[in-house]
């Protein structure tokens, strides 16, 4: 076998991908925009509904580029978008 | 039955409990940089994990002067300018209490101007945040001590021609330890400053550069609160330990934001104590 295949360098397993979830309260929205400018994987989009004051509130469009880094959460001026990252359980790589 | 539950609370918004949700939606307009300077403040809480029972937030009149009613620990709501002055009664009347006063520029530089200059001469151990919008919102858009040279204002209608004042000099010259100036947009670095400034003995300012999309950027068109976002992202320019007095902001030119000042001088306690010791 093998040097390159034997040894990995950033441990035995896969990195898996990230989970969560991305939360919108839409009725909280007051339609600023700050979500869907300045999220850095233009997950949201600005939907064409509306609320129940009459703004438009944000749309999630591509979930699977999502990183539920929460910058969209601290962002929003009106605390209605959040996101949570369900933690990875730890492997146990590498320390065996 | 209780699976349910902890889904339903799973999905609670992570400021529910530092933050009166019941209170929700605010008034704040819509593109306003006041709620962004809130969530700073509930993370910067949620990552000191402090114990909100030793925590006081106080705040003066004005469109910042809500805050207080937003946030879920004790906090104060009271008379224009003189946040300062009901904090520093706080902090002397209860020393193991940390007291947060959140406030505009407004209520702050100008009305509380006097008490700005003494509690930083004094150095009484307070975390000032102060949310620069550059004009008087509540009340319809008057100028204020931070309008910069030509802005138009509804009590500058040929254009304001006095000279802003520039909030991390005046802190500096007057004596405060911690000084520093983030906008709206730099939310994990203004997070971090709050951080440090909470963490820090003495009286710390934080100042938030904050875009008032309904009177400042209306008044002089200059867009909705999403383009002045944008502006701040195009013109702000991170230079930390610069020199305060660099720091003034002219009417749609850069804006130098960063940590400006970080020092040591003993607090108003610490020197009542040494002084009864003696």
């Amino acid at each position: 076998m093998r040097v390159r295949e034997r040894i990995k360098p950033f441990g035995s397993e896969k990195p898996q991908p990230v989970k969560g979830e991305l939360i919108i309260i839409e009725d909280r929205c007051k339609g600023c925009g700050f979500c869907v400018e300045y999220c850095p994987n233009d997950v949201l989009i600005v939907s064409d509904k509306f609320n129940s004051k009459g703004y438009h509130p944000p749309e999630v469009v591509h979930e699977e580029n999502c990183r539920y880094c929460g910058f969209c959460q601290l962002v929003c001026p009106d605390f209605a978008i959040f996101s949570i990252e369900e933690k990875a359980v730890e492997s146990k790589s590498n320390t065996a | 039955m209780e699976a349910i539950i902890t889904q339903q609370e799973a999905k609670r918004h992570p400021m529910d409990n530092l933050l009166r949700m019941d209170r929700m939606p605010h008034i704040w307009c819509p593109g306003c940089g006041i709620g962004n300077a809130v969530s700073a403040f509930a993370d910067a809480l949620d990552k000191l994990e402090y114990n909100l029972d030793k925590l006081c937030v106080v705040s003066g009149i004005g469109c910042t002067g809500r805050v207080a009613g937003y946030i879920k620990v004790d906090s104060f709501h009271t008379t224009h300018g003189r946040a300062i002055p009901f904090a520093t009664g706080i902090k002397l009347g209860n020393p193991d209490i940390k007291v947060v006063v959140i406030s505009g520029d407004g209520d702050l530089v100008s009305i509380g101007g006097n008490h700005f200059v003494h509690a930083a001469r004094r150095n009484i151990d307070l975390t000032v945040i102060c949310v620069n919008n550059f004009i008087y919102a509540m009340t319809g858009g008057q100028v204020a001590p931070t309008t910069p040279t030509p802005a138009y204002t509804t009590t500058s209608p040929f254009g304001n021609f006095e000279n802003p004042s520039n909030v991390p000099q005046l802190a500096e010259a007057a004596g405060a330890v911690y000084v520093a100036r983030w906008t709206a947009l730099h939310m994990r670095r203004l997070t971090y400053s709050i951080v440090d400034a909470l963490k820090k003995p003495g009286f710390s300012v934080v100042e938030v550069i904050s875009p008032c999309a309904m009177y400042y950027s209306r008044i002089n068109k200059l867009g909705d609160g999403l383009d002045m976002m944008k502006f701040y992202y195009d013109h702000s320019i991170i230079k930390h330990g610069e020199p305060t007095d660099h720091l003034e902001i002219d009417y749609q030119k850069e804006i130098i934001v960063g940590k400006f000042v970080d020092r040591e001088r003993p607090t108003y306690s610490e020197s009542m104590g040494k002084w009864f010791e003696d």
